[in-house]
């Protein structure tokens, strides 16, 4: 094979973003000089917050960053699976429906009513939800934003054929590796014990609580950590807060929050 | 992009999705002649109802709630939605906390800064599609791998002390979860002391390219510290004589909600637009600069006022200079604080908050009940404020797109509506591009 032919044969890497803050998108940014070395390896074929160029596919590899909140974006990502060749889901929001999925347990007439003047120019689904809730994805890179050195694993994974080496293990093993204090003998509330691991136990490590931002571990028992919460005198509206976070519509933290619902707020 | 091309008198020329901007937007210009007859900066960017989601969350929620909304400049939000709430607290962070404050807020100034300068807005003045394609070019990619390495510095600033750059988790109302020991600072200085001088450097370089020419007689509007370039505190001023408490932010502007836009459009009640962001900072608060960075812009002829769009190019990079000078001076004079936050008690109130994000004075205010619960909250980021400032460029700028061939046209639009760095992720509580000649 010649270098023009090899050049040619460049998998050809698409990213592509729905309801979301950008920053996953920005983490391949982030990766900065490895980005160079990436571009050497893959063809950016459509990358719109990277690139004025723009291809039609298909794609090797297909990056999704953001939720689907409208029904133009439903359609959307039905189309963009079918120019895949891989899809992979980045973040919170693509992975279980981010922030802004607090709305599926609110009436989003009304939510719409407080932000906007005049709700009528507003199209929107009643719901965000997952890219997995409406499209086959290959892998989940969970984290809001995602690790970016897993992100850079993913992609050097699909490009090499492989699977990728991402740990499903809790933050709170992550958390006893680094030989941290355990923030919960302090009393504060922490996800670490049911969160899928991938940020390096952060939020312990600056002695706060694990706030679920990488979404459920592998069989998470959340009913005996909000039972330890409770114990610790935390009220029925702390523990809806704690699991209604950025991954509140995982099902695992959404059925845990929907037990601890009826008090006021949230 | 698209284009109906000249039919006589009558052109159409169309971007539906603008490249190299943060999040999802469209332009559509309606030229007749040489004379701009419509402009519509569309924003499809999908609402998210932050304002609405907050509502019955605790007040400590706020800040890491509220980073969501922007991704590249997270420590902003984090920072205007901690002075409201400290404001409704009754609580002031000084000292070192402070300093820590400004330290981590400069790193994203540095980081959003050389990111859109270099990987977003650059290659226009140089014919590039992408920073990817100039890194390939031997005259130009080195630039590109200094940018990176600037980039990472103030990435770096942001993960020291924030733990990520993206969404940090270590800031709280009331300061910090903790405060970084003397020697965590110190490993920085080094990557600081290198950016400094390749800041400088790129200041110097970028002056010199081809810059395209238009004047604006805007409204400059953005904080004014007693002696400090604008970031934290101080007074809300505008070129028009706006000189307000940050308190009376609603009695001055006021949000409209049009037809082909999920952004909320802000202008001052009684005026029109009003433009935040360097160019505003720059012109206002030139005196607030330190000294060399003073030098620098005048050796490189870059000095207020400055009302072409089109320069807000070097003044972003003087703005890196001085954000790598900060960082320095921060933690040379670090001294530990003696906790790592200032706490209070919840009660119920109304607050008031806004810093200077990278792209402009970002607003928010929240009323809470003496629970800590919040009851209303409202966010004004800079987009949403620029993006009428931005679609009014395109008026004085229609003869200049009009002798353009389509394809050119279009291409300087972009690079416009990218003089301006809209956040438009930020805007949607905005670029597809258009320009019909008719």
């Amino acid at each position: 094979m010649t270098v023009a032919e090899a050049i040619r044969q460049r998998p050809k890497l698409a990213v592509f973003k729905f309801a979301s803050c950008d920053g996953c998108q920005l983490s391949l940014l982030d990766l900065e000089e490895s980005l160079l070395a990436l571009a050497d390896v893959v063809e950016i074929a459509y990358f719109r917050e990277a690139t004025s160029a723009a291809s039609e596919g298909p794609f090797d590899l297909t990056l999704i960053d953001g939720s689907i909140t409208t029904a133009r974006d439903r359609d959307r990502i039905l189309e963009i699976r079918r120019r895949s060749r891989r899809l992979v889901a980045l973040g919170a929001c693509a992975t279980a429906g981010g922030i802004q999925a607090l709305r599926n347990f609110r009436d989003v007439r009304e939510l719409t009513r407080i932000v906007y003047a005049k709700p009528e120019y507003i199209d929107t689904l009643a719901t965000s939800t997952a890219i997995a809730d409406h499209v086959p994805v290959d892998f989940e890179l969970r984290g809001c934003p995602p690790n970016r050195h897993q992100l850079l694993e993913v992609v050097s994974a699909f490009v090499n054929r492989r699977t990728p080496a991402v740990a499903a293990h809790s933050v709170c093993l992550e958390c006893k590796l680094r030989g941290n204090v355990c923030v919960m003998v302090t009393g504060t509330p922490c996800l670490g014990p049911v969160t899928h691991a991938g940020c390096g136990a952060l939020c312990p490590t600056y002695h706060r609580g694990c706030y679920g931002c990488f979404g459920p571990a592998e069989a998470p028992n959340t009913a005996s950590l909000a039972g330890a919460f409770e114990r610790a005198g935390k009220t029925r509206e702390d523990l809806l807060r704690v699991f209604r976070g950025f991954t509140g519509n995982a099902p695992a933290f959404r059925e845990e929050s929907r037990k601890h619902e009826g008090g006021q707020g949230v | 992009m698209s284009s109906d091309g000249p039919t006589g008198a009558v052109r159409t020329i169309k971007v539906d999705d603008l490249a190299r901007v943060e999040g999802e937007g469209s332009l559509t210009i309606k030229l007749e002649g040489d004379r701009a007859t419509e402009v519509r900066l569309g924003i499809f960017e999908p609402p998210r109802f932050f304002e609405a989601l907050l509502r019955g969350r605790s007040y400590l929620e706020a800040p890491d709630i509220t980073s969501r909304i922007c991704g590249i400049c997270p420590a902003a939000y984090l920072m205007s939605a901690c002075h409201a709430m400290e404001d409704a607290l009754g609580i002031q962070v000084e000292g070192a906390l402070r300093h820590l404050r400004r330290l981590l807020y400069f790193g994203e100034w540095i980081e959003s800064h050389v990111l859109h300068a270099f990987l977003l807005h650059a290659p226009d003045f140089l014919g590039f599609p992408d920073a990817l394609t100039m890194a390939k070019d031997p005259r130009y990619g080195d630039w590109v791998r200094k940018s990176l390495r600037m980039k990472r510095a103030g990435n770096a600033v942001m993960e020291c002390l924030g733990g990520r750059e993206i969404h940090p988790i270590n800031v709280r109302v009331g300061g910090f979860y903790r405060t970084p020991r003397r020697g965590e600072l110190d490993a920085l200085v080094p990557e600081l002391r290198w950016g400094r001088a390749a800041a400088e450097d790129a200041a110097v370089w970028v002056a010199t390219l081809p810059c395209p020419t238009l004047e604006r007689d805007y409204e400059f509007l953005s904080l004014r510290h007693p002696d400090e370039y604008p970031l934290l505190g101080g007074r809300l001023v505008s070129s028009a004589g706006i000189d307000i408490d940050v308190r009376d932010y609603d009695s001055h502007f006021v949000e409209e909600h049009v037809a082909h836009s999920n952004a909320l459009w802000s202008r001052v009640i009684g005026r029109g637009a009003a433009l935040s962001g360097p160019l505003a900072r720059f012109n206002l608060n030139f005196d607030r600069l330190p000294p060399a960075v003073q030098e620098l812009a005048r050796r490189i002829g870059v000095t207020p006022p400055i009302r072409n769009p089109f320069r807000a190019l070097s003044v972003r990079l003087l703005e890196v200079v001085l954000a790598f000078e900060e960082c320095l001076a921060i933690i040379e004079r670090y001294a530990p604080p003696p906790a790592p936050f200032v706490d209070a008690q919840p009660r119920a109130g109304v607050g008031y908050g806004g810093t200077e994000a990278p792209r402009g004075f970002l607003y928010h205010r929240y009323e809470i009940d003496d629970a800590g619960t919040i009851v209303d909250a409202r966010i004004i980021p800079p987009t949403s404020r620029n993006q009428l400032a931005m679609e009014e460029d395109f008026y004085p700028l229609a003869p200049q797109l009009a002798a353009l061939s389509d394809q050119e046209a279009t291409r300087r639009a972009e690079m416009a509506v990218r003089n301006h760095d809209p956040c438009i992720s930020c805007a949607t509580h905005f670029l597809k591009l258009r320009i019909e000649r008719t």
